[in-house]
């Protein structure tokens, strides 16, 4: 075991109760605790939780690697708390702010118990490199968790944006929303065309209502969705065509070479009657 | 005629081209653009950055504001150091595409807006301008 780190464990062993409280209050003070957020409870806890961890990996010989196996209870506590944090929306210094304020309090401890020997300046040194790492550590698994929320965001807006609604009994209807990218173009595609076998659809449906602006390249992926479609036996009907859209259309000079309504209802009317259905309005009860 | 810049924004990758749209959509909106001129500007942009960042291997779009007398227009420029366009008069015509596109995006986009402006040489990039006014 380095001898500096020696110094710094027993340094916490011997007033662990104060540094703690110390860390807390430098904590609070730095704005790195959200009231209402983090429990006080809690905070102590985690505090408590990873001073007694930091003490016993230099017990066991723990050295500035912390990417050792020595370091690992200490590692799973800091990404415990800053997954926590990033989940909870603190921000990235709010939780590198979590190792880093233990510094001042550290250091002063550390200058009392060692005050008049030559290796205080070795010790605090070393103190502050190992502390640097673990509060860079924080910083980069918050990093990861708040990637990982991303990810999970566009996984989630991919599927949402995308659902094929069984209308009536060989009717489907596609809701798009939002920007038509291709990734997304393609699982529009793949769910719509499934959706034809399954539901052994005749008409499907497209509703451009929540599409912003359709360019060139939107206008060329439902023309191809719309040619897929009819390869399999369904015809397709685009709706929700709004003024602008329209003008922005001709202007184009976009040909979408499938039969269009401004409305839903006026495509699912038009749905019915080619599939030989009819709605009725019940005569009034007597 | 009085120039104002409101601001540039880099095409360097798809998502940019959503970004483009969303800025030309809030400055034809602040300045009062009638819904109709507003994704007709919006659209032009759209085929433009679009061409920028796969023909033009990214660039940068410049958006000003134009004051001419009473009237009020949006100008959004579109610049690259690609490869450059060799036949303009080919490239502007419908349905000619190198890239397995519509080939309707040039020419469209010239009808959407009231002033059209394309500069391009071979090995020297492109710079299209677009000017809708109010």
């Amino acid at each position: 075991m380095p001898a500096n780190f020696d110094a710094l464990a027993s340094a916490i062993e011997q007033s662990e109760k104060d540094l703690l409280r110390r860390w807390i209050a430098a904590l609070t003070a730095a704005g790195a605790t959200r009231s209402g957020q983090t429990s006080d409870k809690d905070l102590k806890d985690a505090c408590g939780r990873f001073l007694n961890e930091l003490r016993n990996a230099i017990k066991n010989g723990a050295g500035e690697d912390i990417s050792s196996e020595q370091w690992q209870n200490a590692r799973e506590v800091l990404e415990e708390i800053s997954t926590a944090r990033a989940l909870r929306g603190y921000s990235p210094v709010e939780t590198a702010l979590f190792v880093f304020s233990l510094k001042e309090p550290l250091f002063d401890l550390l200058r009392q118990t060692l005050a008049r020997e030559e290796r205080l300046a070795d010790v605090l040194v070393a103190s502050g490199g190992l502390l640097d790492r673990l509060g860079l550590f924080t910083t980069e698994v918050y990093q990861k968790s708040r990637e990982e929320v991303i990810k999970r965001q566009q996984d989630e807006l991919l599927e949402l944006s995308t659902p094929v609604i069984q209308l009536w009994d060989k009717i489907l209807a596609l809701p798009l929303i939002g920007t038509l990218d291709s990734a997304r173009t393609q699982t529009v595609m793949e769910n719509l065309l499934q959706m034809i076998v399954d539901a052994e659809a005749e008409i499907a449906i497209i509703d451009i209502t929540g599409v912003p602006a359709v360019d060139t390249l939107v206008a060329q992926h439902l023309i191809k969705t719309v040619a897929a479609a009819r390869l399999m036996g369904a015809d397709c009907i685009i709706s929700g065509i709004r003024p602008q859209i329209a003008q922005t259309i001709v202007h184009l000079g976009l040909d979408l070479q499938v039969v269009s309504k401004a409305t839903m209802a006026d495509a699912l009317s038009l749905a019915l009657k080619k599939t030989g259905q009819k709605v009725e309005r019940i005569a009034a009860r007597g | 005629m009085l120039t104002e810049t409101i601001e540039t924004v880099p095409i360097r990758s798809s998502e940019d081209i959503v970004r483009v749209r969303q800025k030309v959509r809030f400055h034809a909106d602040a300045m009062g653009m009638s819904l109709i001129d507003q994704t007709k500007i919006i659209t032009a942009a759209s085929e433009i950055a679009r061409n920028t960042f796969e023909y033009g291997g990214g660039g940068e779009l410049l958006l000003e504001i134009l004051r001419d007398g009473a009237r009020r227009g949006l100008r959004v420029t579109f610049s690259d150091e690609g490869p450059g366009i060799a036949d303009i008069e080919q490239a502007m015509s419908d349905h000619f595409t190198t890239g397995g596109g519509l080939g309707l995006g040039l020419g469209g986009a010239k009808r959407l807006v009231n002033e059209f402006d394309i500069k391009s040489q071979p090995g020297e990039g492109t710079r299209i301008s677009l000017i809708r006014w109010k």
